[in-house]
């Protein structure tokens, strides 16, 4: 069975595409606005459509999700709300949709419970910066048995047998992390991403996305010379956040999306 | 009992590595490095010298004459932390940590602190060795305990304020361990309880058992006996981990844990993890929390800044689930009772935490019997509280 993961990857591989994996925070300024900024960041070039969930003590994050995760939970968002969103979404869009979670917010619904849910609704993929592999256990079991890809980071710092294990364990693709730090931090050496995705490569089969620091067209266009796919978060929620009381947000967004994916095209 | 936590930092369901992966290899460099440091002998030396010349260890076990006339009851002893250098127990892990730092080349140190202790024992330790150090600590805090930031300061600290959440502890965490995921190749974070991701519980824990060590040799050559009880506040856990430690394999100890019962536990303004909380995950272990039921932490409140935390120690969790230990916890007022009764009686101004063990002691000690004895662990003095406490009493200083 092949997932829509699976096949908008293949799809962009035959055209010679890379992806462009969009970030959004659910619920940030609003669930409405989300669905809408789903739909139009597809119809601007976004391959993919990561979903950040919103918790109240993201360590992975920096100030920008952060701030996006305080104004979601302060609009009443709930990890069961995002998912009747993903079901309604479903009917207008085939959109691969991942969700990037924090463990404790499917340890609170219970990891079958959550993994059926997730998996009715339309989710097409799992990433949960707090859990590595390691602790993966409890949660795979219920994964696998749904059919929800787990997507496991990989970092700078990641030995060699860590990659190995990142790379046996993740599915769907592998997220490479491109700095040592948090969301929204500033890349500074591509030629060390481009030396560990070689790397990376040489112990997956596995399509490879890079995130973390992408913020601009020009970063896009170098790390999608490099990567399967290119993950854009901090740089779009900013945008979200400085356009909060503009009729025309997510136009604006959009607008960003569709130079990003102009500048990731195949010469 | 077997040897806890297991190979994956499992104290039975709890504990484990949380993290993401940018910090996992450091975190496993970290418990590889500790576990030779644990069996070399020169590191255990050194450890040993700097807590006796320089922390003043052993720190005494006070038997409190006019607090056991005044409660009648029990004998009471108070293990003495608070006479420890820079006044409280947590130096003796800011010590162990740095030692460790140093041996992994590691030449800047990073803390979160939540009263200031911490992260006053970790800037001393720092500037006793020379090295860099940065304290991160939520911005209600900082004004609460404002005497500890100005401490921090002189030591040669940078200490950094964090506005995000609560402002408190919590958060003070999360940055740390934000830094620490961007700068962990040159960077050591000194975690100052028994919290977040394995190796931490478990390296913590055992450099703070040194206080009850010290305390069943103490108690033995005063009484000839063990103790009936141990009392010890419970925040992220060290100080009563570190006391009670030594006597878990004496069935016949028992052991109190207080937490802090803020406003009342019916009011949700409260830090007593075991009295409102259920396991889940937060900075980096599996834990009591206090959490809504979509896993959202809770805000929490104690007039304690070093009690105002929304999880506690992973091996705490276990031990509440077996019975081994008895967790309660004392409210604002009450600790605010206790803190007076030992200035009066004894001459001892206590830490507003080490106030809530106190407060138990004094629910505890009149229905026992003169031939019984507790030992309570005074974890830390009050002189940083006293201006907090003058505020709170409308007094201006």
């Amino acid at each position: 069975m092949s997932g829509r993961l699976e096949t908008t990857f293949q799809r962009l591989r035959d055209k010679r595409e890379k992806a462009l994996i969009a970030y959004l925070m659910a619920g940030d300024p609003g669930l409405a606005e989300t669905e809408q900024l789903v739909l139009a960041l597809e119809q601007a070039g976004a391959d993919i459509i990561e979903l950040g969930v919103p918790f109240s003590d993201p360590i992975a994050d920096g100030p920008v999700i952060q701030q996006a995760a305080e104004r979601a939970l302060k609009s009443g968002t709930s990890l069961r709300k995002i998912l009747d969103s993903v079901k309604s979404l479903r009917q207008r869009t085939q959109v691969p949709i991942v969700l990037m979670l924090y463990y404790n917010s499917i340890h609170a619904m219970g990891c079958k419970e959550f993994c059926n849910a997730a998996k009715t609704a339309g989710v097409d993929g799992l990433i949960v910066p707090d859990m590595p592999p390691d602790e993966s256990g409890p949660l795979k079991g219920p994964a696998d048995a749904a059919g929800l890809p787990l997507i496991f980071l990989l970092a700078p710092t990641s030995t060699t047998d860590r990659r190995k294990l990142v790379a046996k364990e993740s599915h769907g693709f592998v997220y490479y992390v491109s700095l040592t730090g948090i969301t929204g931090a500033k890349l500074s050496n591509v030629g060390d991403v481009q030396d560990n995705v070689k790397k990376l490569r040489k112990v997956s089969t596995s399509p490879v996305a890079v995130g973390f620091g992408v913020a601009t067209p020009e970063d896009a266009a170098r790390v999608s010379k490099i990567a399967d796919g290119v993950i854009v978060g901090s740089a779009i929620v900013k945008r979200i956040a400085s356009h909060q009381q503009d009729p025309a947000m997510v136009g604006h967004v959009a607008e960003f999306v569709r130079s990003l994916k102009a500048a990731m095209a195949p010469a | 009992m077997s040897m806890l936590p297991d190979s994956h930092g499992r104290f039975g369901p709890y504990g484990g590595r949380y993290v993401p992966e940018t910090l996992m290899p450091a975190l496993l460099e970290l418990e590889a490095e500790y576990v030779k440091a644990k069996k070399d002998r020169r590191f255990q030396a050194g450890l040993a010298y700097y807590l006796k010349q320089y922390v003043g260890r052993p720190t005494s076990l006070y038997r409190a004459d006019r607090l056991i006339k005044k409660l009648g009851g029990a004998k009471i002893y108070l293990k003495r932390e608070d006479l420890c250098h820079t006044g409280a127990h947590k130096i003796n892990n800011a010590i162990g940590q740095v030692l460790l730092a140093m041996r992994m080349k590691k030449r800047r140190i990073i803390a979160e602190t939540g009263a200031g202790q911490h992260g006053v024992a970790t800037a001393t330790a720092a500037a006793m060795f020379g090295l860099e150090c940065e304290v991160y600590m939520g911005t209600e805090d900082m004004q609460r305990q404002a005497l500890n930031v100005f401490r921090m300061r002189l030591l040669g600290a940078k200490v950094t304020g964090v506005d995000a959440g609560s402002r408190t502890l919590k958060d003070a965490i999360s940055e740390a361990m934000r830094d620490w995921t961007t700068n962990v190749r040159t960077t050591h974070y000194i975690l100052g309880s028994v919290l977040g991701a394995h190796p931490y519980p478990m390296m913590i824990r055992d450099f703070q058992a040194i206080i009850g060590k010290e305390a069943r040799k103490q108690i033995l050559a005063a009484e000839g006996k063990l103790p009936d009880y141990l009392v010890a506040c419970v925040g992220g856990g060290s100080n009563s981990i570190g006391l009670f430690h030594a006597f878990l394999r004496d069935p016949k100890v028992k052991m109190v844990g207080v937490e802090a019962g803020g406003s009342g536990i019916v009011s949700g303004k409260h830090a007593a993890r075991f009295s409102g909380g259920k396991p889940g995950v937060l900075q980096g272990t599996m834990t009591y929390l206090l959490q809504d039921e979509n896993g959202q932490i809770n805000l929490t409140h104690s007039v304690s800044a070093g009690l105002d935390y929304a999880a506690v120690g992973p091996e705490h969790s276990l031990y509440h689930d077996q019975g081994r230990i008895e967790y309660t916890y004392a409210t604002d007022t009450e600790a605010m009772t206790a803190f007076d009764l030992l200035a009066r009686e004894e001459g001892i101004v206590p830490a507003l935490e080490s106030a809530h063990a106190i407060a138990h002691v004094i629910k505890l000690a009149p229905k026992l019997k003169k031939s019984q004895v507790i030992i309570a662990n005074l974890s830390g003095r009050g002189d940083k509280d006293v201006q907090q406490v003058a505020r709170m009493r409308g007094v201006e200083l």
